[in-house]
């Protein structure tokens, strides 16, 4: 079965960015926290929790509908599978998501997407993350 | 391989702006290395500390962000302090959002005809207004600072308190709300700047050396830092874990010095405050290991139930300074003490030094009632606070004068035998032995940080050996001069040996070997002794406060000649290696 990424407990989060560094290292080829495609961010200042801003695993992906290139398409399990030939850095996927899940990366003009691989999982020094069976339809 | 050293100067008098690279800088690796150098070229040595002219430089190492626990920056500055060396350290996201913003190092000189903060980033660099937020505590100016400037999530947002717009003496620089440029008085260098805050923001990305090397390298260290012992203790309770050993050994400052012991140590330890205050743990961008321990304080203040609750994050030196040298056990009067200094934006353990000194010295009659402003007591909080808000607010000669330092005050109102200061420095938490009082004197920054003679102490006790520990005190400085270029977070000391240094620097692109490493630290160690004394710094001037004869460490008492035979000692070696560094 299809795997997603799951974000849990994030009261727990102690703000390491371990996981966005292994994305952004691993995944992404960079050294830069915003070339991740998960984003730990506060909720507002370093006194409130901290959040985990990542790929919800839509099994509708809006961001996939938005694009006209067929560069997104949905993924079995939930998310997308992103076909980086088709793309042309519109951008508009980035628009798409609500969950706000997607960034620009503007070095190379593509999207940053999750691929639900779960590198940034094996990261997290308190397992907040993991990748877990997608349910069934 | 050359590498360019990016270099921001910014020049607050006349608003001008250059961005240079500096590829000589290179052998100076980063962090205490390239600000050390940079120091150099622009300190006014003979000129006031809060001389407009003066610099600040922060910066970062070539392994900040890229490698586990490399999360801190340095900052140097003349401190008003000492009237010598200034510099300190910080972690949270500075050295990210410098790495991110593409620059190694900042320079700033000059001052602003108004109050301003700096916004910086990797496409941009502005001087902006800060008339509105002057006067503003330090949680305040943060809140403004998200609001009016871009980047939420990977941002720094460092800053100063009222503290250090009066420019008192000991006024430090908040970095993102949990940590500090504690020690030695930045934030009244920011202030006499009329510099409120910077805020540095960035998506600069860059490649790193050889990957597959790299990416090996980072998961040994990852998992170092993780899964073996080496930082376990950071994480469970922090460093107030030493609380109960070092009051049981005999080496916790209590009551202005007058013991070691102090009686109440269970109910200030590491483990009280976990069980019953903590809340979160959090950590530096990068660092797995989350040491920062954050505390929720709750007060009552009407009937009826009304409360109120701060959340303020503790660590060993605060308890120590705010805790046990003034006699307070209740732990929500710490926090309080805490969360005061914070707003204020001082130093804690200046503060608590400079509170332990005042109760004393009103006990023995030096200072009244009237001038104070209160009475004081140890372990009564209420007058505490009293006495720290007048260092900000200045009502009178006595607190412009104490707001200068302890150093400062006792020549004006006496009590120096009692004045817990080495070095011009209020004394970091640690009466253990020759090593933390004599190691306090001679280092370059007089903090325990320097060369870990409070740890030659617990780890050698019984009579000292002179040339031992003479030889540990000049060769820790020297590593810890090496790892403060990278810059490494100290309590990852044990994960970065220079061997492991050497390979993170070889795959990050940057070949260095453990002797280099070895010659930097030398290097530097050298060239701060020599903007030390430039300065006017003189070891042989220095003196040591009778009271850290009187009270015994936990290797016993001390005496003096035996101090003095070391500090003797440590000159003649420290000026054969300035006469001959290879050795």
């Amino acid at each position: 079965m299809a795997k997603v990424l799951k974000a849990k407990n994030m009261a727990q989060c102690i703000g390491c960015y371990s996981c966005m560094l292994a994305c952004a290292r691993l995944v992404h080829k960079s050294l830069s926290v915003r070339k991740s495609a998960i984003q730990i961010r506060t909720r507002g200042g370093l006194q409130s929790r901290l959040a985990a801003v990542t790929c919800t695993a839509c099994r509708q992906p809006s961001c996939a509908a938005a694009c006209r290139f067929e560069a997104l398409t949905p993924r079995k399990g939930g998310g997308v599978t992103f076909h980086k030939d088709l793309c042309i850095g519109c951008g508009l996927c980035v628009q798409a998501c609500t969950a706000r899940a997607i960034t620009m990366d503007e070095d190379t003009n593509w999207p940053i997407v999750c691929k639900h691989c779960g590198i940034c999982a094996r990261y997290c020094p308190h397992q907040l993350l993991s990748l877990e069976e997608a349910e069934t339809e | 391989m050359t590498r360019d050293v990016k270099v921001l100067y910014i020049d607050l008098t006349t608003g001008k702006m250059s961005r240079k690279l500096r590829p000589d800088l290179a052998e100076y690796l980063g962090g205490a290395g390239i600000a050390t150098k940079l120091l150099q070229e622009e300190i006014l040595p003979q000129e006031d500390a809060l001389d407009p002219r003066q610099p600040i430089i922060l910066a970062t190492g070539p392994l900040a962000m890229i490698y586990p626990s490399v999360t801190k920056t340095v900052a140097m500055f003349k401190s008003p302090l000492t009237g010598e060396l200034g510099e300190s350290h910080a972690g949270m996201r500075l050295a990210t959002a410098m790495r991110l913003a593409g620059v190694d190092a900042i320079v700033i000189t000059g001052k602003s005809e108004s109050p301003c903060y700096l916004s910086i980033s990797d496409q941009f660099v502005g001087i902006k207004n800060a008339e509105p937020l002057w006067g503003f505590s330090v949680e305040e100016v943060g809140r403004s600072l998200r609001e009016l400037e871009p980047g939420s999530g990977h941002r720094s947002c460092i800053r100063i308190g009222p503290a250090g717009e009066k420019q008192v003496s000991f006024a430090c620089v908040n970095v993102d709300t949990f940590r500090h440029f504690g020690r030695l008085g930045l934030g009244a260098v920011f202030g006499s700047k009329m510099l409120k805050a910077i805020v540095i923001t960035g998506a600069h990305d860059e490649l790193v050396g050889d990957r597959p090397k790299y990416n090996a390298i980072y998961q040994e260290l990852y998992e170092k830092c993780v899964r073996t012992g080496a930082m376990e203790k950071y994480h469970e309770l922090g460093t107030p874990v030493n609380i109960k050993p070092l009051s049981a050994m005999g080496g916790l400052p209590t009551l202005n010095l007058q013991t070691g012991t102090f009686d109440q140590a269970d109910a200030i330890s590491g483990e009280a405050f976990a069980e019953e205050k903590l809340i979160r743990k959090i950590a530096c961008p990068g660092c797995p290991v989350g040491c920062i321990h954050v505390a929720l304080s709750r007060r009552f203040f009407g009937e009826g139930y009304e409360v109120e609750s701060a959340t303020v994050s503790y660590d060993y030196e605060l308890i120590f300074a705010l805790g046990s040298f003034i006699g307070i056990s209740d732990k929500d009067a710490i926090l309080r003490l805490i969360e005061d200094v914070e707003l204020y934006g001082m130093d804690a353990i200046s503060s608590g030094i400079i509170l332990g000194w005042v109760t004393e010295a009103y006990e023995k009659g030096l200072i009244s009632e009237e001038v104070l402003g209160t009475k004081v007591a140890f372990g009564a909080v209420e007058g505490y606070r009293t006495v720290l808000r007048n260092l900000v607010r200045q009502p009178n000669q006595f607190y412009r004068d104490l707001a200068r330092g302890l150093a400062y005050a006792v020549k004006i109102y006496g009590g120096a035998d009692f004045a817990a200061v080495l070095g011009g420095n209020e004394m970091p938490g640690y009466h253990t032995g020759y090593g933390s009082v004599v190691g306090f004197t001679v280092a370059a920054r007089h903090s325990h940080l320097d060369n870990a003679g409070y740890s030659y102490d617990q780890s050698n006790v019984g009579p000292v050996d002179i040339e031992k520990l003479t030889d540990y005190l000049i060769e820790e400085e020297q590593i810890r001069c090496a790892l403060n270029s990278l810059v490494v977070c100290l309590f990852a000391r044990k994960v970065y040996d220079l061997e492991t240094t050497a390979r993170a620097l070889d795959a990050a692109g940057i070949p260095m070997t453990v002797e280099d490493l070895e010659a930097l630290g030398r290097k530097i160690f050298i060239l701060k002794l020599q903007i030390r004394q430039s300065m006017g710094f003189d070891l042989r001037q220095m003196t040591i406060p009778k009271r850290f004869f009187e009270t015994p460490t936990l290797n016993g008492k001390l005496d003096r000649a035996t101090a003095d035979r070391i500090m003797e000692r440590y000159l003649e070696k420290v000026e054969q290696l300035v006469v001959n560094p290879a050795n």
